[in-house]
């Protein structure tokens, strides 16, 4: 049950949640997970499923760094998470495309993937790849594509079955794991914290990460954090299974391990509305289409909208707070990339381990005090 | 406005419906949706899942999409969705569709 006092408590039980409390579990740590409740923004049940390095951080070195030793990181995750449950999260890292229609956008992606080449040397590799070029490569790419750039780091896993086995590797390594419980409220308290659940139930924990997602702005700022996040909303469609495997990845088109292919990549300023339009929906088929015609006979099974948890920049926070310092702030974007580093890297940070990463510039000082207004 | 005249006029009890399924000729009730048809025909599996699991319909109302078979030529039409007519060509599928349509051969 929901009482008692636990070592650290995890406020958020998304994918950043449960990676970041199964890195303290395995350090040694007493975790209690606190899960929002079913209806609560939850990004982890909408993701894409993307493990994508290609130009992230071309305009801010340490999140490229980052991703890249994520990236890295992630065959040696999915194995650990395989030997613990059991459960295979489908991670295919055989590289993925950016198409483009635009030549304009084109040339502009190309020039950010060629900073990030500038960035991570022989870390980093891609390929800019002409229409022409591409169908010869690929036949069956539609006559309406452009380019692409290629990245050979870039994969993708399946993200509903990686919640469910980060849930099963954190009650497997010994955390709790509470759901319906939605913090409310929190308060530092006499070297501790005291948290209290929307049913009125009181715990208290001697420290905490907040891991909340879009619920992280409702409680940052009683911790002392500047950090505030807002919801950038992503439209998806699925279609009907297909026996064959499409002969791409990209980061907008995805077939998924169980034979449906999954469109995304929209971005819209709707707040808390997850909704999906008819107009965005039919877009991102149209998308589809032009970059794989052999699509336009396959139907659509299902469409959803899901909301990103997007800070101020859009780059991850690893914030430490100034008024209680035993209260950390994890949130990003990309939590089904970065998990790797959240269940290992992330949990030394947080322990204040001699060996841990320097998290520095993804700190919260970066955002201007008015921007927790 | 009389309240018959808001439904469909029920079939002749006795007219039927010729059509094939995997090539083999079956005879239909007229009226009667295509998962209704294969049901009366046999009670055998009408597809495979992508796992190879047999499946026929269930629900019969559209929810389930386990009645899912190959309608003159387009693959995954609900069966309990589409009414039977003459020269229907039916076939079963046995795991997912294939991208350019038609289902996959055993
Ligand atoms: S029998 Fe359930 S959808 Fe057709």
């Amino acid at each position: 049950m929901a009482s008692g006092t636990s070592d650290i408590a995890i406020i958020g039980g998304g994918v950043v949640g449960l990676s970041t409390a199964l890195g303290l579990l395995r350090s040694g740590r007493q975790v209690t997970v606190f899960d929002g409740a079913d209806m609560d923004l939850r990004a982890s049940q909408g993701n894409f499923g993307l493990v994508w390095l290609q130009g992230k951080g071309a305009d801010f070195a340490p999140y490229a760094e980052w991703t890249r030793d994520a990236v890295a990181a992630w065959p040696d995750f999915a194995g650990g998470l395989k030997d613990l449950t059991g459960t295979d999260v489908a991670l295919d890292q055989s590289g993925g495309f950016e198409f483009f229609t635009d030549s304009e956008e084109f040339s502009d992606f190309a020039a950010a993937l060629g900073r990030q080449q500038a960035v991570l040397g022989n870390r980093f590799s891609h390929e800019i790849v002409s229409g022409d070029d591409l169908r010869r490569s690929h036949p069956g790419i539609g006559p309406d594509v452009v380019g692409a750039s290629f990245c050979p780091l870039d994969g993708h896993v399946n993200p509903l079955r990686l919640l469910q086995v980060l849930r099963c590797a954190v009650l497997g390594a010994g955390g709790r794991l509470v759901t319906d419980a939605h913090v409310v409220d929190v308060q530092a308290s006499g070297g501790g914290f005291d948290l209290t659940l929307r049913d009125a139930t009181r715990v208290t924990a001697e420290r905490i990460v907040l891991c909340a997602g879009l619920g992280t702005s409702a409680l940052a700022g009683k911790l002392g954090f500047r950090t505030r996040v807002r919801p950038q909303r992503g439209e998806l469609l699925i279609t009907e299974k297909l026996a064959e495997r499409l002969p791409f990845l990209s980061s907008t088109i995805r077939q998924v391990d169980e034979g449906g292919v999954q469109i995304g990549g929209t971005k819209a300023d709707a707040g808390p509305d997850d909704s999906e339009t008819l107009e965005v929906m039919a877009g991102l088929a149209r998308h589809a289409v032009q970059v794989f015609p052999a699509l336009a006979d396959v139907r659509v099974v299902r469409a959803w909208g899901a909301l990103r948890v997007m800070s101020p920049d859009g780059y991850p926070v690893y914030a430490r707070s100034r008024l209680h310092p035993d209260a950390h702030l994890v949130t990003c974007h990309s939590g089904v990339t970065l998990a790797p580093l959240h269940a290992t890297a992330l949990a030394d940070w947080i322990n204040g381990s001699v060996d841990a990463p320097n998290l520095e510039a993804f700190d919260e000082n970066r955002f201007a005090l008015s921007d927790a207004a | 406005m009389k309240i018959a005249s808001r439904f469909l006029t029920p079939p002749e009890p006795a007219a039927t419906i010729q059509l094939t399924l995997d090539g083999e000729p079956v005879t239909a009730r007229a009226g009667d949706t295509v998962a209704a048809a294969l049901l009366a025909h046999s009670g055998d599996a009408s597809r495979l899942t992508a796992r190879g699991a047999p499946r026929t319909a269930f629900c019969m109302m559209g929810v389930c999409f386990d009645c899912l078979v190959e309608v003159d030529g387009r693959p995954n039409c609900q069966g309990c969705m589409v009414q039977v007519r003459d020269g229907m060509v039916l076939r079963r599928q046995r795991g997912p569709r294939k991208l350019m349509g038609g289902a996959q051969d055993a």
